[in-house]
């Protein structure tokens, strides 16, 4: 009964606040309270849901009351629920932002129903236990991103959003391709059943590395990986600084799990094929990423490239598929999230004070701003993964992984890039920050009450998050079990029978 | 049967694939609707084409046609209309606001100053 | 420079003209397809049809008057906010299957039933029915939404 409800709620609170929101029409403070209330309902519910699983096991609910391999069902295991919960985090971090930075008018547009709408699809993607529902949870947050990334409609953000809706359309087009290929092999949809059904698989493994192949292109176009890259740092440089920190936080990662989700479940008969592509399209991501992050000073590019070295190193994790590795890669997930977050919104606070994003025209300005200065430097540390803060903890256990499968190159690669991500956010702190100062009366005078509370905010979350990963560690255990060990995500079908 | 609805196809999708190389926004979205129904039609296939049975799980039914790729091509054509209505839309802005439908003069970053 | 769009012609939209044969039928043909996208409606879950195709035909019926006639007329003739019919219609999909929690029953259980209508004999009575409606209403407000914006961007 209460799993019937509980599953449901992290979908259903934004949808029905996304339709509350249009009822009232054009009220841009409504709007505000509205989406407000819904995340910090978000927030509550989620941490029921961590909660309740932790407690309970794996969270099933049958759709329609169907049986399971043939109704849809919502299955939250620990992974989910733990995504779930820095989603609703980072929601109401960005919705409180939003107020100040978005702007009025695009607030008077339907601004907060659109992201409401969004998170909705991201936390369907991420709960469902259906590959062709995720799909459609899959387009529902792609449609409210779509309309994100070009509400407001100034030039560059119409020119790459269309970019950005063409490469995703035609992902999209191949996601259900990959589903037709994936139905015909296996005749279901269910991802606990096809994962049972393809255990004692004894067909021909190229069509399964064929849709290992397809499925591989769908996630890493979304995710950014690295062939598949390239509209990433365009699309992302056009719309506002909220978007932004909501489609680099959220939306990279749902391609991420979704990664981990299939190549658990599904392609495990050709690891030797599909595992160690991955592995190099990681090692590729990484690299690249740390050029282009080491290549640029404006700060909204550096970030953006610092997304791409992340998303390297969470599949590097789970292209190992050992259970040191997928832990770490669970942490490595869930930090990069929520710092992601705070250090758009902490250069978009800079961004939004001095009107300027190259940070070589900026400086000096912990005079003005020390609190924020500091904050920028214990985020950018956290990215790189220096000890105490939260980055520390995955990529430690995603190098202890890979040295201990003798992928030395790989392990080595994680470990340097972190060099390359201090590099490049201690220079923007320098640039920004130290230097000489710059002519401080070009600031524009803002309100940044509201803008430095979200930030610093989800700053101290980080933090908190690294000093207690100790306290932690037996959840993203019990989270990394579903992508190491997928019989145990499939038991909810198995008990039953 | 199979076989000549998967060269179709992939005969929707090549064209798909020749208009969206194109320059001009209308022909590009052309292409991206051409490239749903040849997905469209694909995930039909896979379902195995059996003609003259019902889509029905009955009792007194023996022989029957699998319900669910038809469920999966009604929701994913719903997707696919949604996604072309907005599209059609934002080319028209776009046309608006740019003042062309030549891809070719739409890029570049704008620098703050 | 040169773009389709412009070799087309688009930027040389003439003025609606005012078609007499145009408009009388419409007036006629208007009822046949609310008509038909009504028996859609109501004929789905059992056999072809439903809130979808329902709802796509009776915003081409109200299509065919814009086309006919201009859009003052249309608005005077049909006050409706269609931003309202897709809230109203998104409400009633989202709130329908979350009444399902107060039977204790799972999201989107369905209940029905047979009901005894004096002329029609026995009739299907689906709670499903309610959920259709939702997308009858929110598939004709957003085609006819996307079709009122793209009209008025022309003028």
């Amino acid at each position: 009964m209460t799993t019937n409800i509980l599953a449901l709620l992290p979908i259903m609170i934004p949808i029905f606040a996304g339709i509350i929101m249009l009822f009232m029409g054009k009220r841009p403070v409504m709007h505000r309270v509205v989406s407000g209330i819904s995340g910090l309902l978000m927030i509550l519910a989620a941490i029921w849901i961590v909660a309740h699983v932790f407690q309970n096991g794996t969270m099933v609910t049958y759709i329609g009351d169907w049986m399971a391999p043939f109704g849809i069902n919502v299955v939250i295991d620990m992974a989910s629920a733990l995504l779930l919960l820095t989603t609703s985090i980072i929601t109401f971090a960005v919705v409180v932002y939003s107020f100040q930075s978005i702007g009025i008018e695009r607030e008077r547009y339907y601004y907060y129903v659109m992201v409401m709408f969004m998170i909705a699809g991201v936390n369907g993607a991420f709960s469902t236990g259906d590959i062709f529902n995720m799909f459609v949870f899959f387009e529902v947050f792609l449609l409210a991103s779509y309309v994100l990334i070009t509400l407001g409609g100034t030039k560059i953000q119409l020119q790459e959003g269309f970019k950005y809706l063409l490469v995703n359309m035609i992902s999209s087009n191949f996601f259900v391709l990959g589903v037709a290929y994936l139905y015909s092999v296996t005749g279901s949809l269910n991802m606990a059943d096809i994962y049972l059904k393809l255990e004692d698989y004894d067909g021909s493994l190229v069509i399964m590395t064929i849709i290992a192949v397809v499925f591989m292109f769908v996630f890493a176009t979304k995710a950014g990986v690295f062939p598949l890259f390239f509209w990433l740092p365009g699309s992302y440089y056009a719309p506002p600084m909220p978007v932004i920190a909501l489609f680099g936080a959220l939306l990279t990662k749902v391609g991420i799990y979704a990664i981990a989700r299939t190549y658990s479940l599904f392609f495990i008969d050709n690891q030797a094929f599909t595992h160690q592509a991955l592995l190099l399209l990681a090692l590729l991501t990484i690299i690249l990423g740390s050029v282009g992050a080491m290549a640029y000073t404006d700060m909204k590019k550096v970030i953006i490239y610092n997304i791409l070295i992340a998303v390297g190193i969470i599949l590097v994790g789970f292209s190992l598929m050992d259970e040191v590795g997928t832990i770490g890669a669970m942490y490595y997930l869930i930090h990069d999230m929520i710092i992601k977050a705070a250090l758009f919104m902490l250069v978009g606070f800079i961004i939004y004070r001095t009107g300027k994003a190259d940070s070589e025209r900026l400086g000096g300005l912990i005079r003005k701003h020390p609190v924020t200065g500091w904050m920028f430097l214990v985020a950018g540390f956290a990215l790189a993964g220096v000890p105490p803060l939260s980055g520390f903890y995955g990529k430690f256990f995603i190098v202890q992984s890979a040295f201990d499968n003798d992928h030395y190159i790989a392990g080595i690669i994680v470990l340097v890039s972190s060099l390359a991500v201090l590099v490049s956010v201690v220079r923007i702190f320098m640039n920004v920050f130290w230097r000489e100062e710059m002519d401080f009366s070009t600031l524009k005078p803002i309100k940044s009450d509201k803008l430095l509370f979200s930030s610093i905010g989800l700053v101290i979350v980080s933090v908190t998050f690294g000093l207690a990963a100790d306290f932690l560690y037996p959840f993203f255990e019990m989270a990394a079990s579903s992508f190491h060990d997928p019989a145990s995500y499939a038991s909810y079908l198995t008990e039953v029978e | 049967m199979e076989l000549i609805t998967i060269i179709i196809s992939g005969i929707l999708i090549g064209s798909s694939v020749y208009l969206m190389l194109s320059k001009s926004l209308i022909r590009i979205i052309i292409g991206t609707a051409l490239l749903s129904h040849g997905v469209h039609l694909m995930l039909l296939t896979m379902g195995e084409l059996k003609r003259g049975n019902v889509p029905v799980l009955d009792p007194e039914v023996s022989n029957y046609t699998d319900p669910l790729p038809q469920a999966m091509i009604l929701t994913a054509i719903v997707i696919a209309f949604a996604l072309t209505a907005f599209i059609l839309v934002l080319a028209l802005r776009m046309y608006k606001e740019i003042g062309t439908d030549n891809v070719e003069e739409m890029k570049g970053v704008p620098h703050d100053d | 420079m040169k773009s389709t769009l412009k070799k087309a012609g688009y930027n040389k939209v003439q003025k609606q003209v005012h078609d007499v044969f145009l408009q009388f039928t419409a007036k006629v043909v208007f009822f046949i397809i609310i008509l038909f996208a009504f028996k859609l409606f109501f004929a789905g879950h059992y056999t072809p049809g439903g809130g979808f195709v329902g709802g796509l035909l009776a915003a081409a019926a109200i299509i065919l008057l814009l086309i006919a006639f201009d859009q003052k007329t249309v608005e005077k003739v049909i006050p409706i906010d269609f931003r309202l019919l897709i809230a109203v219609g998104l409400a009633f999909a989202a709130v329908l299957p979350t009444l399902s929690f107060f039977f204790g029953t799972p999201f989107f259980t369905h209940q029905h039933t047979y009901v005894n209508v004096p002329v029609f004999g026995e009739v299907a009575l689906h709670s499903a029915v309610i959920f259709d409606i939702g997308v009858f209403l929110t598939v004709a407000g957003s085609a006819l939404l996307m079709i009122k914006l793209i009209a008025e961007e022309d003028a």
